[in-house]
């Protein structure tokens, strides 16, 4: 059980005793009697829950459903009714939706129009990208984006402002947690590396909980109960992004927003993959240490990093290790972790100017990939002198394309080369056939991909994203 | 006057304020239990064993009912009493309720629901059309048949034949908010039911009959939905029930919500079908003889099935005059969820198939796609008083080349608009000449190809079950001269009772927001339809009109007789009444004729004029009038991958006189979008045993944002209604759907455009990125 201070909508609450894996949705509902954020599918994937959290980093959506409270201790909520003034007046993006006809069932509405607020006031007007975790089944979306366009130009309500200029409560870290940050009763909140070091060698069955985007379905949808829980977003020294000469280290608890930021003059198709990561709401909680540690074969971020000849760095206790972060994926859904050791940064060089990344999906935005390639080809003087592929979707984890490196590497950067690495593409994966895709589709897929980034390199237009209406 | 404003919705402020109340919002009582189901995992099979002590053992559980429970198992199907609440011994699907937990929570009856044990002797399933098909496992007995004119004998003589196959998908309503119940027990043994239905008369009536209650004795509200499109029709029986069993069990208060993946492993879907066809037809691409066979998948229990199956034969000629065709119907019992209504109610099935067809005479010709539509167009016309065109004289055409044309089921086809609306889109969206630049710029483009499409849409208005053609209002008048409105259709945000609030305003000269919209109660309006086949507005504006008028009436005989003049010259307009020199406010209006004792209190009551119809035989006129529009839709593709993406999107709909442009433009941008959907990224995908894999947003994909057209311009074309519908308006919630039929077809134009023209891309549905590659791949001759 956890102590948690927050303020909502503008006033200062105090949960004593909250179970931890407590989803803040549920507690707003069924606690505090506050229904304008709805459930929509109880996993993040449709935005209707989504709730305003404000901390030193900034303003941001969340999705509600998959956000313990612990997770939220000394940050500030604003739910869709803090949108509006104290005294009733509207904030424009809700005018602007009710001028617009942005809201035909409503059911959506109150999530839309928290993430609308939060880009409002973040002065974001990528609107297809703020708005892609919201899902809207009435409108067919024109009308929302005709009012987020018309509130874009109108000022920061001064309201909104509160939230950022408040002194947070005082967190309830000295309340509930040793000197080691060990919780009274199965929460631990961490504040130091050090910290969490220790506590997780002691430790190692416990759960860390990072930004809850996968944790938070065992317990909303496989309704696993987690007894002990370590929660990771106090640790300031997790979440940096740090430049060492040609490298840069990226901590594990720096969210997919984050990278984003920092990918985009750097690795800008990297930054583009990580643009279709999930939503806005989901990059906003999930990190890059989650999505590496979690092992998933179909991850968006470990092609990409594998490809960019990725180190990973590992913690347990005071021992640190490092590995190729393809070597870290030993099996499905098993990884070269050991009992109490954590994902601690990965490191990637700061350029790689062929690096190109592709993601194949039936949707293009919060889809879950059927393939996703990252590809990082060397050619010097016509040459192939390095190449480092690797697919996610392919194989029971992200995985290098070994054979098919090998028959680029040290051949003529030709179209004939770039087939006979089609060839070897299909020794390289024995992929299978879900709901996503069928095995032949992937296969197909990934060796096309290949011929993708040949043209694509060459500078031919190679996505349906770039083709202007 | 309030007609025709394009008014915001009534909700609105409440839906971006978060102050709407969805049924889940709603303060319960004290001690509500809370339910969820707990779910077969086999798709068929002999109940052998059920060991509920865990569940009934886990923590905040206060029953757990199984078929051994009830004397009399309730049931929940809308139409053939096959719809046991929970498994009796047998389940027929992977996802049927088999026992029931009541908690003290809605998580606590989740988790337990986890804890059954259940063992079965499984049963070989009947999973696909062809399954059930070699079974001969179906409704009805046999295929329903439907022939016009000489079909075998006129492809036999044509100087052409085209024929194939098309699977098209099933669809995910996916509405917002879940199912979701809640029953209140009353003093009396009464019921008094929240419920997220479109059809709360049938919740009562199924609700009753649980309870073994007269009608009378059970009160059914719904304030809105969140979202429903045909899955609210006949879905949410079952957790009505359920929450009213509990309730009179208890005597407490019970309220159940599908989580959303058992919301989608439960409950009915839009049909998924085989459409098989053969057509022949001339040098010009004419049709002369065409046959279809559609091979529906109805899931385990006849739900609405048999309508459904009826309405996509209904629309198998779309805008097309087919004189000779034969239209066989299977509808297939299978081991799956029941398929249901869904927005179109077959509609879009049937009529997909014929554009279809279109497209492969098209390509089988090799003439535009657009010039083949038109040559099969109904004919216009236009005809007698007033048209300029009258018979009889020597020089006219003889009437049998100038009548209206019949559809295959005999109706005439009075009021077709397909030609000048599609030349007016064609001009506007500036067809012919984009078609050339795609052209030209596929050329010059290895890998990504542009398609583009243009398709009609003609979709009959009326239940094809006549009886529900009806409708009932009730107004009053308050001493204040405040107004309150209560009709029997349901909002589930399609805006119907803002609409229907312009209407009743308009009668008594008052702006819409002065009209009290309230929540659909079986206590005020009985016997009420399902709100669905786009009647909604049509049937309870009439019925409110109706009522309003009443009202209208006798406050101006009053005041009439009050100031020495006729009820005629009695005004009511911009919140005034005005009868000889005298100058009212409504409120003092409504004062005089309260003080009088002139009743201000009145209900209304409509049914459809005209409608007569034959489902046995396929005859008659089902439909009161149609509805038309039509879509153009640029689409652009990887030949690498199969991604696509809608560029632009141009859409011309008729509306009739809109009641209110807004919500009508909003009601045709979100059917486009989600018909896009169906026929693009929603895929359905069941494993081989039955059980679906997509029971969730993280793996089922309706449209997101960025999956808008890029461009996305739509136009009402605004000629009133020829029939006497209210205020001259069109009924506008499933029509447009079908406008997305184009998306197909646009992709198929732009896979056809990867190959040498040999081949036809024979695109299947939904046309997932796997989908158009696999065309891509035959058309270039690589499969």
């Amino acid at each position: 059980m956890a102590d948690v201070s927050f303020l909502l909508n503008g006033t200062r609450v105090d949960v004593a005793n909250a179970p931890p894996t407590r989803t803040l949705l549920d507690w707003l509902r069924e606690d505090r009697g506050l229904c304008g954020t709805k459930e929509g599918c109880n996993e993040g994937d449709c935005g209707a829950c989504t709730v305003m959290v404000t901390d030193t980093f900034g303003a941001k959506a969340l999705n509600a459903c998959i956000l313990f409270l612990p997770q939220v201790d000394g940050k500030a909520i604003r739910t869709v009714e803090g949108i509006a003034a104290p005294d009733g007046t509207l904030h424009p993006v809700q005018s602007a939706m009710i001028d617009h006809h942005g809201s035909q069932c409503g059911f959506c509405t109150p999530g839309f129009i928290v993430t609308m607020a939060a880009a409002h006031l973040n002065g974001a007007t990528d609107h297809d990208d703020q708005l892609a975790g919201n899902l809207c089944r009435c409108t067919g979306y024109a009308p929302i984006l005709r009012a987020a366009e018309a509130a874009a130009s109108q000022p920061i309500p001064d309201w909104m402002h509160d939230d950022g200029a408040a002194s947070f409560p005082a967190t309830s870290t000295g309340a509930h947690t040793s000197a080691h940050g060990q919780a009274a009763a199965g929460v631990a909140t961490p504040r130091t590396l050090d910290d969490l070091a220790t506590w997780y060698a002691a430790h190692p069955d416990a759960t860390l909980i990072a930004g809850a985007t996968d944790v938070g379905l065992w317990v909303t949808k496989a309704l696993r109960d987690l007894s002990s829980v370590a929660v990771l977003n106090g640790i300031p020294d997790l979440a940096m992004i740090e430049r060492r000469g040609d490298l840069l280290r990226i901590g594990a608890m720096v969210t997919i927003s984050a990278l984003w930021a920092a990918m985009k003059p750097l690795h800008p198709s990297f930054a583009e993959l990580l643009r279709r990561y999930a939503s806005v709401q989901v990059r906003n909680a999930a990190t890059i240490g989650g999505n590496i540690a979690n092992g998933s074969p179909i991850g968006d971020g470990p092609p990409a990093l594998i490809a960019l000849g990725a180190t990973l760095h590992l913690r347990q206790g005071d021992a640190r290790r490092d590995l190729p972060l393809e070597d870290f994926f030993l099996d499905y859904r098993k990884q070269d972790r050991r009992p109490g050791e954590f994902v601690e940064a990965v490191t990637i060089p700061a350029s790689a100017p062929a690096l190109r990344c592709y993601k194949i999906s039936k949707r293009f935005d919060q889809d879950i990939s059927a393939v996703c390639g990252g590809f990082n080809v060397t050619v010097e003087n016509g040459t192939v002198t390095a190449a480092r592929i690797a697919f996610g979707g392919m194989a029971g984890t992200p995985k290098r394309a070994l054979a098919t490196e090998a028959a680029l590497t040290g051949q003529p950067w030709t179209l004939a080369t770039v087939e006979a690495a089609r060839i070897a593409l299909a020794t390289d994966f024995t992929p299978l056939s879900d709901m996503r895709a069928s095995a032949a589709y992937r296969l197909t897929t990934a060796q096309n991909l290949m011929l993708r980034y040949f043209h694509d390199l060459a500078g031919a237009p190679v996505s349906v994203l770039e083709v202007a209406p | 006057m309030s007609l025709g404003k394009p008014l915001p919705h009534d909700a609105a402020p409440l839906h971006v304020t978060g102050q709407a109340r969805y049924v889940d919002d709603l303060p319960m009582p004290g001690h509500a239990l809370h339910l969820a189901f707990g779910l077969s995992t086999v798709a068929h099979g002999a109940v052998t064993g059920m060991d509920l002590s865990a569940a009934r053992a886990a923590p905040g559980v206060v029953m757990v009912l199984s078929a051994e429970d009830f004397t009399e198992m309730p049931d929940c199907s809308p139409s053939a009493h096959d719809e046991p609440l929970l498994a009796l011994g047998e389940v027929h699907y992977a996802g049927q309720p088999v026992f029931l937990v009541v908690a003290d929570s809605h998580l606590a009856a989740r988790k337990a629901a986890r804890l059954g044990r259940i063992t079965y002797a499984e049963r070989p399933a009947l999973l696909t059309v062809d399954d059930a098909l070699a079974a001969n496992s179906r409704f009805e007995a046999g295929p329903v048949i439907w022939a016009r004119g000489q079909s075998a004998a006129a492809i036999e003589a044509a100087p052409l034949v085209v024929q194939g196959r098309m699977d098209v998908g099933g669809q995910e309503h996916f509405y917002l908010e879940g199912q979701v119940a809640a029953a209140i027990p009353l003093e009396g043994g009464d019921m008094l039911v929240h419920s997220s239905t479109q059809h709360p008369t049938e919740v009562q009536h199924k609700v009753a009959h649980a309870l073994h209650l007269p009608m009378s004795g059970v009160r059914v509200e719904t304030r809105r939905m969140g979202g429903g499109f045909g899955g609210k029709e006949s879905q949410g029986n079952a957790l009505a029930i359920a929450c009213a069993v509990v309730a009179a069990r208890t005597g407490r208060p019970a309220r159940m919500r599908y989580d959303r993946d058992d919301d989608m492993v439960i409950t009915g879907k839009r049909h998924d079908l085989r459409i098989l066809y053969r057509a022949g037809v001339d040098a010009e691409g004419r049709v002369l003889g065409i046959e279809f066979t559609h091979l529906m998948r109805c899931g385990w229990s006849q739900d609405l099935s048999l309508p459904v199956a009826d309405r996509a034969m209904l629309h198998a000629d779309n805008c097309y005059w087919l004189p000779n065709i034969r239209i066989e119907s299977h509808r297939l019992k299978t081991n799956t969820t029941s398929a249901t209504a869904f927005r179109g109610f077959g509609g879009p099935q049937g009529m997909v198939g014929i554009e279809r067809v279109m497209d492969h005479i098209a390509h089988a010709t090799g003439r535009d796609p657009l010039e083949v539509r038109r040559a099969n167009f109904y004919r216009a016309v236009p005809t007698g008083p007033g048209t300029g065109r009258r018979f009889g004289g020597p020089q006219s055409p003889k009437p049998e080349n100038i009548g209206p044309q019949t559809t295959p089921y005999h109706m005439p086809v009075e009021d077709f608009i397909g030609h000048d609306l599609v030349a007016e889109l064609e001009r506007t969206s500036d067809f012919a000449t984009r078609k050339a630049a795609i052209a030209a710029w596929n050329a010059g483009s290895p890998i990504l190809k542009r398609g583009i499409a243009l398709i009609p849409v003609k979709f009959g208005i009326s239940f094809t079950l006549t009886w529900y053609n009806q409708a009932g209002a009730l107004v009053h008048v308050y001493q204040d001269g405040s107004v309150i409105l209560n009709h029997g259709g349901t909002e589930m945000g399609q805006g119907l009772n803002q609409k229907v609030a312009q209407v009743t305003a308009a009668v008594f000269g008052l702006e819409a927001g002065h009209v009290k919209i309230t929540a659909t109660d079986t206590a005020k309006v009985p016997n009420t339809s399902a709100t669905a086949a786009s009647s909604g507005s049509d049937l309870n504006g009439m019925a409110a009109l109706a009522a309003a008028e009443t009202i209208r009436d006798r406050i101006a005989v009053h005041l009439a007789e009050k100031h020495q003049a006729q009820a005629s010259e009695v005004i009511f307009v911009g919140g005034r009444v005005r009868v000889k020199g005298a100058d009212l406010g409504f409120a003092e209006a409504a004062l005089s004729a309260y003080q009088a004792r002139v009743s201000l209190s009145s209900t209304g009551y409509y049914a459809t004029p005209k409608i007569v119809w034959d489902r046995i035989r396929g005859t008659g006129r089902p439909f009161y009038y149609f509805a038309y529009g039509a879509a153009v839709t640029e689409v652009v593709i990887d030949s690498l991958t199969g991604e696509n993406r809608i560029l632009r999107a141009d859409l011309l709909h008729d509306t009739g006189t809109s009641l209110n442009p807004a919500i009508d433009i909003g009601q045709i941008e979100g059917a486009y979008v989600q018909g896009a959907g169906w026929l693009t990224t929603e895929e359905l995908v069941w494993d081989g045993k039955g059980r679906l894999s997509t029971h969730a947003p993280s793996t089922y994909k309706i449209p997101a944002f960025s999956d808008r057209p890029r461009i996305f311009n739509v136009a009402l074309w605004g000629a009133a209604n020829r029939e006497a519908t209210v205020g001259k308006s069109k009924a506008v919630g499933e029509p447009p759907f079908m406008l997305g039929i184009s998306a197909l077809m646009a992709l198929s134009d732009a896979v056809a455009a990867c190959g040498d023209g040999t081949v036809y891309p024979a695109l299947d549905a939904p046309a997932t990125p796997e989908r158009v590659l696999a065309a891509v791949q035959k058309v270039r001759g690589h499969v």
